[in-house]
């Protein structure tokens, strides 16, 4: 809109708010200044009157959406007044049906009678600007829309009722009290006396470092239970790549020939084991290959073995290992890694133990391989296949055990900030520098962990993470 | 009577420590000036505590001399003793602090006043400024009124283009010993009635302020062998980059450290219903960072003692200022309790302690200029603005008077801000800041002190000192002589490495410092907390004469570099955030998610860009968020039109 001045709050904003399918109920939802005298444009009550403007604030009223004369649809639609809605501004809710079309008609007629297009988070942005929610809260609006299991839901709600908030509110407000405390001492000698203070200011600040660790060390876990486990499938072959794929995605993607070298590309697929999920990549088969489509299937399975969080090694149990086995376990020793032992069925022919297994992998950081007879084609040792994942990365505990987890790379980033900070604050300590030394270090962590919460103002911080909402929340 | 009408460029009105700076400034910068004092004999008066400098405003001190202003060299020539404080800690807070002559230190500034070209000084009561209305371009500024000139008790009238309110504790002030009241100034001057209303009628707003002063003892009456004898240091460091050193080593006078006792605190709290703070008698709100000793009492309870230091006021007389002891209790209160203190057991009071009330600024009034928002033309500065103490004052008078010169020459206005100098922090804190009580420079006030200190002071700001044309061409190019010996000694340093062989491994040896695993830079080794520069002479054949003031700056350089460097980075961040401007003509009513709060702040302060308004109590980060993407819009909004 050239030369129009576009004050985010002055306007009125409208957007669908449930996802684009023809799903049963749609709501659209509409906040700001004009909320309520637009929508009373459109609506109609039972009696077919216009009766909006005296909506009592929350309740839900049914009516009409029309068209001038025409009805498009029937819905209830429910009115949050200012300052007790989500965005704290007044908000409308209609509850319409969930066809797309009807809802875009809707949404159509809201932006003919006034109502701007929201961009994509415009409700959040507003709910932080107008003060009701801090950064982190809105960021874990932003994971609640995104998240893929429920691991990634409640740790986004977790976030969202302010846990990791106030655990860094916490420390941040240690900090302060010791960077005060210093303040005070250099401003007022007579009464506030330093003697012993750098020990004492060491035992706050080490469970303090400690703390800060321990919530980054959940960051990785966080991640993986947030964003899943990047798993790839390799093996020689016609071992039963892809054989495992559809017994875990449960449908045939994959194409199961006894031909060796069908897989050809990778196929990824995201598998559900309750709530651990699987971003699973089926390899082509790597061998030493002259066909040139398939080399290049290879070599893209040996990058995603670089990237991968997992790899499970399928075998056919009744081959011999041979070299190109060996060169696939020296791809697998560096990564976690299961092993198949498959066709496990043919049990008579089996060629390939446990034991030849754990020698081949003697020298890898695989200390516990974990080893699984299976038998793609009876469909035995999935179960099993599960345990050892959650035993590998959640130390057997499908259930968070953990209150926060870090799934945000930005809180990663600054927390880790906070850490080195802490831990200049240490070396000055430990150099016997005097006190006024360790405020420059402490400010760097406090600042740093005000800006995981937004109460430190970062330049272009708050339009970045906004950008990356989606629509309507 | 005939109205007589003279012309000045600028008329300053009072004549202690941010008048003196200010009308020296103007008069310097070539302006014409006059500076009016209700008592030509007490220019630069020091009525409360014999000190210069201290901690934190020993750093001001040094920047205003860095900036061109007097009072560095004045007390050079007048000091009793003089130290640096806290030299057990860092360099940041390092600070120097010195005893004056009260009466020297006044006499001299007379003397450079009255030799001051372009500079009259007028002994009179400023009874009203004059103003008029102002052009439409003004108005869009934000100003009302325009100032002309003022008009003195006997009516006539001096027209200036500037004038510069420095009236210190004066305006209406009534001083309060117990139930006793003098309607005067302090120790008895005359007060100031009539321009207070003069001001409210230009549209200011005034309040209360209240601050204090301890009792003066007969010197005869006192005790010392019953205190501890508080001595110089030796060499002293001169406060002035332009004092030669040789010229400040002379004979100096000692202080004396006693404590109060249970005994004192007993009489304080049986008589605290007679004080008339906490009677009710006084309205002014008094500064927490310099309490009287019944604060103190009130304030510590569990605290057995707290110290007394007692200070000549001078050679001229026996006087003996009792340091940490301001009161307002009645007179027979003070004398029992004063009596309690070691030392003090027979002493005789020659002055009270007393309080003082006084009109001053309401906060939020004020440019980053120091110019009154309403009124273009009138700079105020010192205690007026709210601020406690000589070096604030004098800092402010500098500020104010360098700023008034400015707009009379239609030049940008001087700007220090945060990272720049304790000024910079002085004056961003009385712009932003409700300030409820006298506000008192303090070192944790300034965010960025490790470089805000007070050594570097001239590397700071001498520049900005030289292109207002306060510094000569020759004090700027001492200056860069010493920044380019600096600089070139640094990086000798660290490249002259010395290998880890017998002689080193010797001499390393020697100075009680563990041998070289490797061949290391002398920068490395100046970082070892028991060597120092001059001490690694013998393995630094290379090595030219440099002065003392180079020395102690290379070491500062090299030593604390991780942590100057970390504190630039935080510096940076901070000036993101004061490069974004905010328009002067915003209006807060269309930045639609603005909190009341806010937005009523944000009006009333009209801060100047955004790391202003973060700063302005009551405006939260979202605010500034919404501020920010506001901001953006506007931006957006005029490249469209475009």
């Amino acid at each position: 809109m050239p030369g129009v001045l576009r004050t985010f709050s002055n306007d009125t904003i409208c957007a669908i708010a449930t996802a684009m399918s023809d799903a049963g109920i749609g709501i659209i939802r509409v906040s700001g200044p004009q909320a309520l005298s637009i929508c009373d444009t459109v609506y109609l009550s039972s009696k077919k009157e216009h009766t909006l403007l005296s909506h009592e604030p929350n309740t839900i009223k049914f009516g009409y959406i029309c068209d001038g004369e025409e009805i498009i649809d029937e819905v209830m639609i429910s009115f949050m007044k200012a300052p007790h809605s989500y965005t704290m501004e007044d908000v409308i809710e209609i509850n319409s049906h969930g066809g797309m079309l009807v809802m875009n008609s809707i949404l159509n007629l809201l932006l003919d009678k006034g109502c701007r297009l929201a961009e994509p988070g415009e409700f959040t942005k507003r709910a932080f600007l107008n003060g009701r929610i801090d950064l982190t809260k809105a960021e874990a609006v932003m994971d609640i829309i995104s998240a893929q299991n429920n691991f990634a839901f409640e740790s986004s709600k977790g976030q969202l009722q302010g846990k990791l908030s106030s655990k860094i509110r916490s420390l941040r407000e240690k900090i302060l009290y010791e960077m005060a405390f210093i303040e005070s001492a250099l401003d007022d000698p007579e009464n506030y006396d330093l003697t012993g203070y750098p020990e004492k200011l060491k035992a706050i600040v080490d469970p303090m470092k400690k703390e800060i660790a321990s919530l980054i060390e959940t960051a990785d876990e966080g991640k993986i239970r947030k964003d899943g486990i990047k798993t790839v499938i390799v093996g020689k072959p016609n071992a039963g790549k892809s054989s495992l794929l559809n017994a875990l995605t449960g449908d045939e993607r994959a194409i199961v020939t006894d031909i060796a070298g069908t897989t050809r590309d990778v196929i990824e697929e995201t598998v559900r084991l309750g709530d651990i999920v699987l971003h699973v990549i089926d390899t082509a088969g790597i061998r030493d290959t002259e066909d040139i489509i398939e080399k290049i299937g290879v070599d893209k399975a040996k990058s995603k073995i670089e990237e991968a969080d997992l790899i499970l090694y399928i075998l056919d149990s009744t081959n011999e290992i041979d070299s190109e086995d060996k060169d696939i376990i020296e791809l697998c020793k560096s990564k976690k890694t299961i092993v198949l032992l498959n066709k496990n069925d043919l049990s008579d022919n089996i060629k390939i133990t446990e034991d030849i297994i754990r020698m081949h992998f003697s020298d890898s950081s695989n200390d516990h391989l974990p080893i699984i007879r299976t038998s793609m084609l009876k469909g035995n040792g999935i179960s099993e296949l599960k345990d050892a994942i959650s035993e590998l990365f959640f130390n057997g505990d499908i259930v968070p055990k953990q209150e926060i987890y870090i799934t945000n790379v930005r809180h990663k980033d600054l927390l880790n900030k906070a850490f080195n900070s802490l831990e200049l604050v240490l070396d000055s300590i430990s150099k016997n520098l005097s006190e006024d030394f360790y405020t420059v270090d402490l400010t760097g962590a406090y600042e740093a962990l005000g800006e995981i919460l937004g109460e430190e103002i970062g330049d272009d911080l708050v339009e970045e993470i906004f950008s990356k909402f989606c629509m309507g929340k | 009577m005939t109205i007589v009408k003279e012309k000045f460029d600028v008329v300053v009105i009072g004549a202690g420590h941010a008048g003196c700076e200010a009308a020296l400034a103007c008069a310097r910068l070539g302006l014409e000036t006059i500076v009016f004092t209700m008592s030509a004999d007490n220019i630069a008066f020091m009525p409360c505590n014999p000190h210069i400098g201290g901690s934190s405003k020993g750093h001001l001190v040094r920047e205003i001399d860095a900036l061109g202003g007097e009072m560095g060299k004045n007390i050079d020539k007048t000091f009793l003793q003089s130290k640096m404080l806290n030299t057990s800690k860092g360099p940041a807070v390092h600070s120097l602090r010195c005893q004056a002559d009260k009466m020297e230190y006044s006499k001299e500034m007379r003397k450079v006043l009255e030799a001051q070209e372009h500079l009259c000084i007028k002994q009179a009561e400023v009874s009203e400024i004059l103003f008029e209305e102002v052009s439409d371009d003004l108005k869009k500024e934000g100003y009302t009124n325009k100032i002309v000139g003022v008009k003195i008790f006997s009516g006539i009238i001096y027209e200036a283009k500037a004038v510069i309110l420095c009236t210190g504790t004066y305006l209406k002030s009534r001083c309060l010993t117990g139930e006793a009241i003098t309607y005067s100034g302090p120790n008895g001057l005359l007060p100031s009635n009539l321009l207070s209303a003069s001001l409210i009628d230009a549209g200011i707003e005034l309040r209360r302020f209240k601050t204090g002063t301890p009792a003066r003892m007969d010197g005869n009456t006192i005790d010392y062998s019953k205190m501890s004898e508080q001595f110089g240091d030796t060499p002293v460091v001169p406060f002035s980059f332009d004092t030669d050193p040789k010229d400040v080593q002379r004979p100096q006078v000692s202080c004396w450290l006693t404590y109060t006792n249970e005994k004192t605190h007993e009489i304080i709290k049986a008589n605290i219903d007679r004080s008339p703070i906490y009677a009710g008698i006084i309205e002014g709100v008094g500064p927490r960072y310099c309490p009287s000793i019944e604060d103190k009492v009130i304030k510590f309870p569990d605290h057995e003692r707290h110290q007394v230091f007692v200070e000549p006021e001078g050679t001229f007389t026996n006087e003996m200022y009792i340091d940490g002891m301001s009161s307002s209790m009645p007179e027979d209160v003070q004398i029992a309790m004063y009596r309690t203190v070691p030392g003090l057991e027979n002493c005789r009071i020659v002055k009270n302690a007393y309080a003082i009330e006084y009109d001053c600024l309401c906060p939020g009034q004020l440019h980053a200029n120091l110019e009154i928002k309403t009124t273009r033309g009138l700079f105020s500065a010192g205690q007026f603005n709210g601020s406690s103490g000589y070096e604030e004052a004098a800092a402010q008078g500098l500020y104010a008077g360098i700023n008034a010169a400015m707009q009379i020459f239609n030049k940008e206005s001087l700007y220090i801000d945060r990272s720049e100098g304790y000024i910079g922090v002085l004056v961003d804190d009385l712009v932003t800041k409700e300030n409820l009580e006298p506000y008192r420079m303090m070192t944790s006030r300034a965010e960025y002190r490790l470089l805000l200190r007070q050594d570097n002071a001239d590397i700071r700001l001498r520049k900005k000192g030289y292109e207002i044309g306060l510094i000569s061409e020759e004090q700027y190019n001492k200056l860069c002589t010493k920044i380019d010996l600096i600089d070139k000694e640094v990086t000798r340093l660290k490249n002259t490495v010395v290998g880890a062989n017998a002689t080193i491994q010797k001499f390393m040896e020697k100075v009680g410092t563990p041998s070289l695993k490797t061949a290391t830079s002398l920068a490395e080794l100046i970082c070892r907390p028991e060597l120092s520069y001059k001490l690694i002479e013998d393995i630094d054949p290379d090595r030219q004469a440099i002065p003392d003031d180079v020395i102690e700056q290379v070491e500062i350089t090299i030593r604390y570099e991780g942590y100057i460097n970390r504190q630039e980075r935080q510096v940076e961040q901070f000036k993101k955030l004061e490069k974004k401007k905010i328009p002067a003509d915003i209006n807060y009513d269309d930045v639609g998610s603005l909190r009341l709060e806010a937005r009523q702040k944000l009006e009333r302060f009209r801060p100047t860009n955004i790391g202003q308004a973060s700063r302005i109590g009551g405006v939260n980060p979202a605010d500034i968020s919404v501020l920010i993407i506001y901001l953006d819009s506007l931006r957006r909004g005029s490249a469209d039109e475009n």
